[in-house]
């Protein structure tokens, strides 16, 4: 895979191969020393068009991890900020030779644009409202490990779907992965059509317990002001994931970052049931694996999978150094 | 009103040309036979039983060996030419070489310029350039309320008397019912056709393409169908209350053909026009993200699509419109939701509906050039006749001509076309505006002058 730019474009073999491979970098993650050369001599570049914390750190640790050289552009303060077209700036930083541009902006299809425009491996970080697959892959591998395969599961993403890229992400990456996906919200944040990604319509959680997976989204005030609900207060009543909507066997999920009390009551998110931690804790491994996967094809070595021998290097370093050329 | 004759171009040595044998048709003359044509000193002077005519002294050949259809040239009431201000985009002279190499004899400018053309001085000077530059006739229909603000009225008489055919705000709705129809009470002394772009902007709001499963699949905020036939019906409705003449501008979907249908069966005095890229494409054309489908109203459904042939073929929407829409290379390269809204098509409109509607069989030829020519009566203005006595508008057609659009590069001054790259057949060989030879295919660089 050449590059990583939605998960439309993923069969179902590509997320479990990226998945496995996560599984395996976990084991090092495990290790005392946590880094493995596979990448060095490589560059990632963080190109940020959107405010970001959690992404962006993850996918620097991620690249970290994997010995590659990381360099960091957020547009605010840069040169985008005195006009400059999104084009110029790849052109300009492509300059530098970066192997992988982790690319996140405000613009759907932005990644596979920019992919079209210079050499180096694209890989979306989040394309406006339309993808952010890391986040989706990160998320089918926390649920692998939580509760094993999900064929047949029944999923429920509950909230803002309209205005939000992991929604469309991962209606479409549960159900590659054989679940059955419902989404719920308020009418006025689902959007027109969303049956024709194959999912189902609520616009009550009054059949929640339906579910073996609650994935909760973040609602973000703004979408108060613009009248898209009549109050943060009534939201809560009728969408908000709290003990008294979710049973014992569920298992609850989020993106981050939570709104405690509008989209989770406090004791949900505390509860053992929530996967939050593990998802964020998913990122790192699961993006060492997307920036594996997209290197791979130009030269990259991972570690073999085998039972964790914390003293042992990961790679042959014969390998490590072929792929330096 | 008009004092001055609205549509200006630059002129050029009037045509003697002897086209003999080519298949005349023109619906409006009842011709579809072959026949010999001489134009002489720019006029229709003869036509004839085909072989009868014989090319005189200085008159140029054509040989149409009754395959080669001569048309009565086409009429373009929507194109923006971007002068003044943005002649990056294209100009008179690069916007009226589109024009001549499409087939058309006389085009409509939009005033959404830079400064928007809202004033006598603005509309003479750019008659003059017209005069100066343009290869087909240009008319121009300055803006309803100035500055496109919507908020007070242009000095419509005065821009009347200029050469005005009308007015509009393309570009953008007259959001305000009050406002517009003060200037349809206004039409009452200064007449001129109100061509409305119509949007209702609280419903369009933020949206980059049509609402709908691609919209919602590409997570881009969709502008729904109702946000343009709502306030179409809103505006028939106020024409027919005001008695006013009003030209419905890119009709893009179901409910408005029915719109608009309602209107004209309650005797309302009301027109349309629809666009090649809306009877030809649909929203599933924008899921690879080209910026080139980018356009104002957006790409439609199948439905819509369905709908809109439908409404041309029968005739509730009266004519095509190219909107014709330049926008330079670095501005469409960027990401979809950042692009302007716009396509060229002056240059392909009559290739592609032939090779997509003719073809096929859905719509007939001469229908096709009727629907094309129609557009000057709805502006008050003599639609191109093969007749004897006219002037000569011609369109010079192969309609067995192979060729892929852009494939040898544009007139126009971009390239933003939608249809850049598909197999087209027909092509326009020569275009006669006003009597002098304004495009010439290289087909035919090398004819003979007898």
């Amino acid at each position: 895979m050449n590059h990583l730019l939605s998960i439309e474009q993923l069969a179902r073999a590509d997320i479990e191969r990226i998945v496995s491979q996560a599984e395996r970098f976990a084991e090092v993650s495990d290790r005392e020393i946590k880094k493995v050369p596979a990448l060095r001599g490589r560059m990632v570049l963080n190109l940020f068009y959107e405010a970001s914390t959690r992404t962006r750190s993850s996918f620097e640790l991620a690249a970290k991890r994997l010995s590659a050289d990381v360099v960091n552009f957020a547009a605010s303060g840069s040169s985008v900020e005195k006009g400059e077209s999104l084009k110029d700036t790849v052109l300009t930083l492509s300059a530098h030779k970066p192997d992988a541009i982790v690319l996140r902006t405000p613009w759907a299809g932005a990644a596979e644009l920019v992919s079209g425009w210079c050499a180096a491996a694209i890989v979306n970080a989040g394309d406006g409202k339309h993808e952010h697959p890391t986040q989706a892959l990160l998320d089918v591998y926390t649920l692998r490990r939580r509760v094993g395969e999900i064929d047949g599961a029944s999923i429920w993403i509950v909230g803002d779907v309209a205005h939000s890229r992991v929604a469309r992400s991962n209606v479409l990456a549960f159900q590659r992965m054989g679940a059955k996906v419902t989404v719920a919200g308020p009418p006025t944040l689902i959007p027109r059509e969303i049956e024709q990604l194959g999912c189902e319509v609520r616009y009550t959680l009054d059949q929640l317990p339906e579910a073996d997976i609650v994935y909760a989204l973040r609602m973000q005030h703004e979408r108060m002001n613009e009248a898209w609900v009549p109050s943060m207060r009534e939201y809560a009543s009728w969408y908000q994931v709290n003990g008294r909507r979710l049973t014992p066997s569920q298992v609850l999920m989020h993106p981050g970052p939570v709104n405690r009390g509008v989209e989770l009551s406090g004791e949900v998110v505390d509860s053992p049931q929530a996967v939050i931690t593990a998802q964020v804790e998913a990122g790192v491994v699961v993006r060492m694996a997307v920036l594996y996967e997209v290197l791979a094809a130009r030269g990259a070595h991972a570690p073999e999978a085998r039972p964790a021998e914390p003293r042992t290097p990961a790679l042959p370093q014969q390998a490590v150094g072929s792929g330096l050329a | 009103m008009s004092a001055v004759e609205p549509l200006v171009g630059a002129g050029g040595a009037p045509a003697e040309l002897l086209l003999r044998d080519v298949h005349v048709l023109d619906p409006r003359a009842e011709i579809d036979a072959r026949r010999d044509v001489r134009v002489r000193a720019g006029t229709i002077a003869e036509i004839a039983e085909p072989g009868s005519l014989a090319g005189e002294d200085g008159q140029e050949v054509v040989e149409g060996e009754g395959r080669l259809r001569l048309l009565p040239a086409f009429f373009d009431p929507h194109v923006h030419l971007r002068t003044p201000g943005q002649e990056h985009k294209e100009d008179i002279d690069t916007g009226t070489r589109a024009a001549a190499a499409g087939g058309f004899a006389a085009v409509i400018a939009m005033p959404n310029t830079e400064p928007v053309l809202d004033s006598a001085p603005l509309l003479r000077s750019l008659r003059d350039a017209a005069a100066r530059e343009a290869r087909v006739r240009v008319g121009f229909l300055p803006a309803i309320t100035r500055g496109l603000q919507g908020e007070q009225l242009t000095e419509m008489a005065e821009l009347r008397e200029q050469g005005a055919l009308g007015f509009t705000d393309d570009g953008k709705p007259v959001r305000s019912a009050r406002m517009l129809r003060k200037a349809l009470q206004y039409q009452r002394l200064c007449g001129g056709v109100l061509s409305l772009h119509e949007e209702d902007p609280t419903l369009s709001h933020g949206g980059a393409m049509r609402e709908g499963a691609v919209s919602t699949a590409l997570g881009i905020a969709g502008i729904p169908s109702v946000a343009e036939s709502t306030m179409l019906a809103r505006d028939a409705a106020l024409a027919g209350y005001e008695d006013a003449r009003v030209h419905f501008q890119h009709i893009s979907c179901a409910d408005s053909v029915e719109a608009l249908a309602g209107a004209k069966a309650r005797g309302f005095r009301v027109s349309g026009e629809v666009c090649p890229h809306h009877l030809l494409l649909t929203d599933e054309h924008v899921r690879g993200l080209d910026t080139r489908m980018k356009m104002y109203p957006p790409l439609a459904g199948e439905d819509d699509r369905r709908a809109l042939v439908e409404g041309l073929r029968a005739g509730t929407i009266d004519c095509v419109a190219t909107d014709h829409a330049p926008h330079a290379r670095d501005e469409k390269e960027v990401p979809f939701e950042q692009a302007p809204m716009g396509t060229t098509g002056l240059e392909t409109a009559f290739a592609v509906l032939h090779t997509e509607l003719v073809l096929p069989g859905v719509l007939g030829l001469g229908t096709l050039v009727e629907r094309m020519t129609a557009g000057a009566a709805l502006f008050g203005l003599e639609p191109a006749t093969v007749a004897a006595g006219r002037p000569a508008d011609l369109a010079l057609v192969d309609l067995d001509a192979q060729w892929v659009a852009g494939e040898e590069g544009w007139h126009s001054r971009s390239e933003n076309c939608c249809f850049a790259g598909r197999s087209l057949r027909g092509r326009v060989l020569m275009t006669l505006a006003a009597g002098t030879i304004a495009h010439r295919d290289r087909a035919l660089a090398l004819a003979g002058a007898a």
